[in-house]
């Protein structure tokens, strides 16, 4: 289901490339509702892919909510990034991030 | 850097100019130290220390393409990302704009700085003239680095005619 979203992620940053609307926006807003899940996507400048799956029942996140989550990822993938020690394209190893992103979770459900 | 960046932002200004220096103190001594103790006389040992300051400067740029665009999807093509070079990054690594910027709009750009800081402090002219390929090598990474995050691949060659005036040829590879 990831996968399936990353092409809607992939269709969204070429429309968005022939439209000559100044997207400036990096956040893609929710991608497509199923019955079960909703996925929310963000992309970067450097062209790596945020996607977040929600659970339907939770009809407690707004929007701005959604859009803070992804800018708090995008923070913590950064400072991933300037660490010396991970060499990109590596999974994610570093704890700082994993407590970042599960400190957001527990705050959701 | 990315500190530096962030130092600006809290508007310490006396900080930055502190970062700045450090930075230029750091890579005198980088070169110093991977160009010296080589008992390999032949250009093999030159040209492996070149590429390792590259290679720092790659892995740094490629950190500062993820940490300075702000929010704003910056980067449509080419020529927005030679600009976010020549004004975002160099500023944030420099202090200072780059001061030309000419292209073939074939993929070649030549970016031209005519006060550069890692050289100032070398002297002005023609002295030192073979010296300064060296301390050119980590900035050609930083731009290449920085290009990669940026999602374009490319070959960065610096060239000196009279210090500290210096350029740096990009050329985007089509893959």
């Amino acid at each position: 289901m990831v996968h399936t979203s990353l092409d809607v992620v992939d269709e969204k940053i070429s429309a968005m490339g022939k439209a000559l609307v100044d997207q400036r926006e990096l956040y893609l807003g929710l991608l497509y509702p199923t019955e079960d899940y909703k996925v929310y996507g963000y992309v970067t400048n450097s062209k790596v892919k945020f996607v977040m799956v929600v659970d339907s029942s939770n009809t407690a996140l707004r929007d701005n909510e959604i859009r803070s989550m992804f800018r708090k990822l995008h923070n913590s993938y950064t400072d991933v990034m300037c660490n010396p020690f991970y060499n990109p394209g590596d999974r994610i190893q570093s704890r700082a991030f994993e407590n970042m992103v599960t400190s957001m979770m527990i705050q959701v459900c | 850097m990315g500190s530096g960046g962030v130092a600006r932002e809290r508007g310490g200004a006396r900080r930055r100019m502190a970062d700045a220096v450090l930075f230029e103190f750091l890579h005198t001594e980088m070169v110093a130290e991977l160009w010296a103790p080589d008992p390999d006389p032949g250009s093999g040992g030159k040209k492996k220390s070149l590429s390792v300051l590259e290679g720092l400067g790659f892995r740094v740029g490629q950190a500062l393409g993820e940490r300075l665009p702000r929010e704003t999807l910056a980067v449509r093509e080419e020529l927005d990302a030679l600009k976010f070079l020549c004004k975002d990054l160099w500023a944030a690594t420099f202090q200072k704009h780059m001061d030309g910027l000419r292209t073939n709009h074939q993929g070649t750009y030549v970016l031209q700085d005519n006060n550069f800081p890692l050289l100032i402090t070398m002297g002005s002219g023609s002295q030192y003239l073979e010296e300064a390929p060296k301390f050119l090598a980590f900035t050609c990474g930083l731009l290449c680095g920085a290009l990669h995050t940026l999602g374009f691949q490319s070959l960065v060659t610096a060239s000196v005619t009279s210090l500290p005036a210096c350029k740096f040829q990009v050329v985007i590879q089509k893959s």
